[in-house]
C-alpha cells in the first residue's frame, strides 16, 4: 500500500457494522443468539424466569474466577491453562484442610482461599518450569498433565490421614468421600452475604463481590510493569528478550498466578455449590474454562477480564436456561451434552482458527 | 544440433509493480558455462524461478519475455516439466534427506524396480526396488564426479563439501541431463573444495552439459567461465567473455553507478581525528548463525552515520545483534569510556545504546499491541519509564499516550491513532514505530538493522531521510546496517565493509565503485597484490 493512501478507515455505518461483525466474531454471534433463542424458548414454555435468572447469577459468580485464571497463562504465551486440575487440587486440598481443622463460616473461607493460593502459586511455579521444556506444546501437555494429576490425587484422597467424620467413608473409617457436603461449613458464605431479593430474583451479592474482587486485581495486574512484562513475553518471546526481559521467568510467574488464582476459584465454586467433589470430579473441568473464556473472545494468544467476564456468562447461561428447556422439549440429560458440545465445539473452534492475521494488503 | 540449447529473450518481471527484471536476455550454448554474477537482489533468483517454472512466479502475476530451449518455448508451468526437458538445479540450500544413504538420495523417485508377487495385484508401486542396479547408477554418477565416497554412506555427517557433490550426482543420474543450474555452489565450501568443484563443473561442460552458475565470487567466474552476464537491479549490465573482464571490471559492473545526493554532514571527515571514539569494538565475536562474525574491531564517532554493509550471509548483521546482546557473543565493547558487557541486553540498553532490527516483525514489534504500547514498552521494562511511583509499579497512561502521540507527530506516523494495532501498519510506517521504540530509550548510539528492507521505494527515502535528520539535528550517532550499498552511499559518513566475518575495510561512501565491489568481493588486497 502507497504510503500516502493509508488515510484513516472510513466509520459508515455499514463499515461499522462489518467491523463490528468480525471483532465480535462468527462463533459469540451464534452462541449470543442461541442464548437468545433459549431465553425466547424458556418465556414461552412459561418456565419460571425468576429461578432461571437467579441460577444465571449465582453460576456466573461461582465459575468466573475459574475462568480468570485462564487470563495470565494465555497472556504469557502458554495459552489457555488446560493443566487447570492441578490449581483445582489445590484448592480443594486447602478446603479439606479447612475442614479437617473443625473450621467454618468466614474464617474457615478465608483460611481455605489463602492455603488455596499459596499451595497453587507453588505448584504453578513447579508446573511453568515443566512448560519452559516444552515450548510450543503447552496445551497438549498441560492437558494431560491435568488428566495425570486427578488419577494420582486420586490414590491420595483415599489415602490421606484425615479424620473428620464429615469428610471420610462412614464404613472403613478411611479414605475421603467422593462428595463431601460443606453446607454446615463453608456452603454459601459468600452467596449469602448481603444477598437479596429483587423482583423474585436472588442477588448472590457476596459472591459477585469476590468475582468482582478478583477482576479488578487481575485487571490492576495488568496494567503493572510485571503484567505488561508478561503479555509482552506472550506476544512476541524475541521481542521480550530484545527488552532484556527473561522469558522463562515470566512464564513461570504466569502459570503460578494461573494455579493460585485457579485454586481460589474452586474454594469460591465449591462453597456456592455446597459440596466438595473429589477424585474425577476436577477431570474436564479446564475445558469448560477453556471454553467460557474463548467465547468471551479470547484467542489462544490474548484474554483480557473483559473476555472473561462476558464469557462466563454467556457459557453459563447457555447451561442454566438450556436445562429446563431441554427437560420439557427433548428429553432429561440432554442439557449436559449440550454443555459437552459447546465447550468441545468451542474450544476446537479456537483451535482452527488462524491465529496470524494477514499483513497490511 | 546447432543453435544454442537455452535462450532466454527479454525477460521482464515485476512483484506487485516492483520491477525485479527488466529485459534480460541470455543465451547458452551446449557445453557452455554461463556465469551470471549480481549482489544481493540483483534478480538471479527470480531468472532462476522463471527458467525452473517455480510456483512462485505464476502466483505472483507470471513474467514476460520468452524462453526457448534448444529452440522450442518451454512450458515452464511447473519444475517438473522442467525436469523432464532436461534441466537440472543444484539449490543454494542442500535438499537431502540427511537419513537416507547417498544412493537413496541419488536415485529417490526415480528407483529402478522389479515385479514382484505382490505389484501383480497391487501396481506398480509395489514393485521391489532393484538395490544393485540402484547401487551401479548411483556409482556411475558418483565416478562422473571422480567422487570416490562410498554410495551406501548415510548423508547425515557427511561434510559439506560432499552434500555439493550428492546434489550434483542426483542431476547427472537423470538421463537427459542438458543444463545444470548451480545456485552460489561455492557459498558454502572451503577453498579446496571449490576447487575440485570448479574443476568438475569444467568436465561436466566437456561432456557436453550446459551449466548456468550463479554467484558472487568474482575470481571464480573468471576461472571456469565462458560467458559472463552481470545483473544489477534486474537489468542486464553486461555480457563478456573472460577474455575482456577483470575483476575490478566486474566489481564495478556489478555494484554499478546508482549513488544518489550524498547527504551527509560536511566536517565528517574530520570527526575521527579530532574526537575519541564513541563506541570502541574490540575484537568483537559473534555466534549468529548464518551471520557470524569473527573478530570485528571498529571505532564510532559521536556524531558520524557509520554504514556497515558487505555480503548477505558475512556476518556484518552481526555486529549489531551481538552487540545489543541478542545473540552469544565475545570481545570488548567500550561506550563513552565505559565497557558494557556482552550478552546481557539489559546492560545494553541501560549504556545508550538502541537497537531497530532487521527482522521488524520477527523480534521489532508486538503485531497485536497497539502503537503506543510497542513505543514504550522496551522503555518501560529496560529503564523503568512510564511508571508511577508505588509498589505497584502502575503504567503511567497519561505519560505514555503524551510520549506516543509526539513521537507519532515527529516521525509522521501515518495511522488512525496511538491505539492503532502495528499490524495494519505499512512496512514504512512499521519501521517508523521501530525507530521511535528504540529513540525512547534516548540513545547515545542507534543501530538500524536494514532499516529499508521489505518497504517500498517511496517509503524508503522517508526512513532514510528520518535517520538523516535525527542524526544531524538530535545528534543521534548511528551505525547503520544494510545490503544495499547505494542506500549506505547516500547517508553514511563512512561505510564499514564485512566480509567472511572480518572488517575488510572502511571506505569513504564516494570512493569508487570498483573498490566498494572488491571489498564485497573480499578481493581488493588480493587484487592489489596482484596490480604491484
Amino acid at each position: 500500500m502507497p504510503e500516502d493512501t493509508l488515510v484513516p478507515e472510513k466509520t459508515t455505518l455499514k463499515e461499522r457494522f462489518l467491523d463490528f461483525y468480525r471483532d465480535f466474531g462468527v462463533a459469540r454471534l451464534i452462541i449470543f443468539g442461541f442464548l437468545l433463542f433459549l431465553l425466547a424458548s424458556a418465556l414461552f414454555l412459561k418456565l419460571p424466569m425468576e429461578q432461571i435468572l437467579s441460577s444465571i447469577l449465582t453460576r456466573f459468580g461461582m465459575n468466573g474466577i475459574l475462568v480468570l485464571a485462564m487470563i495470565p497463562s494465555i497472556q504469557s504465551g502458554a495459552g489457555p491453562n488446560f493443566a487447570l486440575p492441578l490449581g483445582i487440587t489445590c484448592g480443594i486440598v486447602a478446603a479439606t484442610l479447612s475442614i479437617e481443622l473443625d473450621m467454618a463460616g468466614f474464617s474457615g473461607l478465608f483460611f481455605s482461599i489463602g492455603v488455596a493460593a499459596i499451595l497453587g502459586a507453588i505448584t504453578g511455579f513447579f508446573y511453568g518450569i515443566l512448560l519452559n521444556r516444552v515450548k510450543g506444546q503447552e496445551m497438549t501437555v498441560g492437558t494431560y498433565f491435568g488428566f495425570s494429576i486427578v488419577s494420582l490425587m486420586c490414590i491420595f484422597w483415599f489415602l490421606a490421614p484425615y479424620k473428620s467424620p464429615e469428610m471420610i467413608w462412614p464404613y472403613g473409617g478411611s479414605g475421603l468421600r467422593v462428595t463431601i457436603a460443606i453446607q454446615e461449613r463453608l456452603g454459601k458464605v459468600l452467596d449469602n452475604f448481603l444477598s437479596f431479593d429483587i423482583l423474585g430474583v436472588t442477588i448472590p451479592t457476596g459472591l459477585l463481590l469476590m468475582f468482582a474482587l478478583f477482576c479488578l486485581a487481575l485487571w490492576v495486574f495488568s496494567r503493572t510493569k510485571t503484567g505488561i512484562a508478561l503479555s509482552t513475553v506472550g506476544s512476541n518471546p524475541r521481542f521480550a528478550e530484545s527488552s532484556g526481559l527473561n522469558v522463562n521467568r515470566y512464564r513461570i510467574i504466569g502459570s503460578s498466578i494461573s494455579h493460585a488464582v485457579g485454586a481460589v476459584g474452586i474454594v469460591v465454586y465449591a462453597q456456592s455449590f455446597g459440596f466438595i467433589q473429589l477424585y474425577m470430579a476436577p477431570l474436564f473441568m479446564a475445558f469448560f474454562a477453556v471454553a467460557s473464556i474463548l467465547i468471551g473472545g479470547a484467542s489462544l494468544k490474548r484474554a483480557t477480564v473483559t473476555h472473561a467476564i462476558i464469557g462466563t456468562f454467556l457459557f453459563q447461561s447457555i447451561l442454566v436456561v438450556s436445562m429446563p428447556v431441554a427437560n420439557v422439549v427433548v428429553a432429561d440429560n440432554i442439557a449436559d451434552v449440550i454443555r459437552i458440545i459447546i465447550s468441545n465445539g468451542i474450544i476446537l473452534y479456537a483451535l482452527t482458527r488462524k491465529e496470524i492475521g494477514g499483513d497490511v494488503s | 544440433m546447432t543453435g544454442p540449447r537455452l535462450e532466454m529473450k527479454n525477460i521482464r518481471k515485476e512483484y506487485f509493480g516492483n520491477k525485479v527484471l527488466k529485459g534480460v536476455n541470455i543465451s547458452v550454448e551446449p557445453g557452455e558455462i554461463h556465469a551470471i554474477v549480481g549482489e544481493n537482489g540483483a534478480g538471479k533468483s527470480t531468472l532462476m524461478n522463471i527458467l525452473f517454472g517455480m510456483p512462485v512466479i505464476q502466483s505472483t502475476g507470471g513474467f514476460k519475455g520468452k524462453v526457448l530451449f534448444n529452440g522450442e518455448p518451454v512450458p515452464s508451468s511447473s519444475p517438473e516439466d522442467a525436469m523432464a526437458l532436461g534441466i537440472g538445479m543444484v539449490h543454494q540450500e542442500f535438499m537431502l534427506l540427511p537419513g537416507f544413504t547417498v544412493m537413496e538420495n541419488i536415485k529417490l523417485n526415480r528407483e529402478p524396480t522389479r515385479p514382484n508377487l505382490w505389484s501383480r495385484f497391487l501396481g506398480s508401486k509395489m514393485e521391489t526396488l532393484d538395490i544393485q542396479r540402484m547401487r551401479n547408477d548411483a556409482r556411475e554418477a558418483l565416478d562422473r564426479l571422480d567422487l570416490g565416497i562410498d554410495e551406501m554412506l548415510k548423508v547425515a555427517g557427511l561434510p559439506v563439501g560432499f552434500m555439493q557433490f550428492i546434489e550434483i550426482a542426483r542431476e547427472l543420474d537423470k538421463n537427459n541431463l542438458q543444463l545444470l543450474v548451480l545456485d552460489e555452489p561455492t557459498a558454502v565450501l572451503t577453498e579446496s573444495d571449490a576447487d575440485t568443484l570448479l574443476e568438475t563443473v569444467k568436465r561436466l561442460s566437456e561432456q557436453g552439459i550446459s551449466i548456468l552458475f550463479i554467484t558472487h565470487r568474482l575470481d571464480e567466474v573468471l576461472k571456469v567461465a565462458d560467458q559472463i552476464t552481470v545483473l544489477r537491479d534486474g537489468e542486464q549490465v553486461a555480457t563478456m567473455s573472460p577474455k575482456e573482464a577483470t575483476v575490478g571490471k566486474l566489481a564495478e559492473l556489478m555494484v554499478g553507478r546508482k549513488v544518489q545526493a550524498v547527504t551527509r554532514k560536511d566536517n565528517c571527515e574530520t570527526d575521527m581525528e579530532c574526537s575519541e571514539p564513541l563506541l570502541s569494538i574490540r575484537d568483537l565475536h559473534v555466534e549468529m548463525p548464518g551471520e557470524e562474525l569473527h573478530g570485528v574491531n571498529l571505532d564510532v564517532a559521536p556524531g558520524e552515520i557509520l554504514g556497515i554493509g558487505g555480503l548477505a550471509g558475512h556476518g556484518k548483521i552481526g555486529i549489531a545483534n551481538g552487540i545489543m546482546g541478542l545473540y552469544p557473543s565475545t570481545g570488548k565493547i567500550i561506550l563513552a569510556g565505559e565497557t558494557v558487557p556482552l550478552n546481557n541486553p539489559v546492560a545494553a540498553l541501560n549504556s545508550g545504546m538502541a537497537f531497530v532490527s532487521e527482522d521488524r516483525r520477527g523480534i521489532g514489534l508486538l503485531l497485536e499491541d497497539s502503537i503506543e504500547m510497542n513505543i514504550i514498552v522496551q522503555a518501560m521494562q529496560s529503564q523503568g519509564k512510564f511508571l508511577k511511583k508505588g509498589i505497584l509499579q502502575l503504567m503511567d497512561f497519561e505519560a505514555s499516550r503524551k510520549h506516543s502521540e509526539k513521537m507519532i507527530k515527529d516521525l509522521d506516523i501515518r495511522c488512525t491513532g496511538p491505539e492503532q494495532l502495528t499490524r495494519r501498519l505499512s512496512g514504512g510506517n512499521q519501521q517508523k514505530v521501530c525507530i521511535a521504540k528504540a529513540l525512547t530509550l534516548e540513545p547515545k548510539v542507534l543501530f538500524v538493522s536494514e532499516p529499508t528492507r521489505g518497504i517500498d521505494v517511496g517509503a524508503k527515502r522517508l526512513v532514510l531521510n528520518l535517520l538523516v535528520e535525527l542524526n544531524r539535528k538530535a545528534g543521534v550517532t548511528i551505525v547503520m546496517t544494510s545490503s544495499e550499498l547505494a542506500e549506505l552511499r547516500s547517508v553514511c559518513d563512512r561505510i564499514a565493509i564485512i566480509y567472511k566475518g572480518r572488517l575488510e575495510g572502511v571506505l569513504p561512501p564516494d570512493d569508487s565503485n570498483e573498490r566498494f565491489g572488491l571489498m564485497m568481493a573480499g578481493a581488493l588486497t588480493h587484487h592489489m597484490k596482484e596490480v604491484s
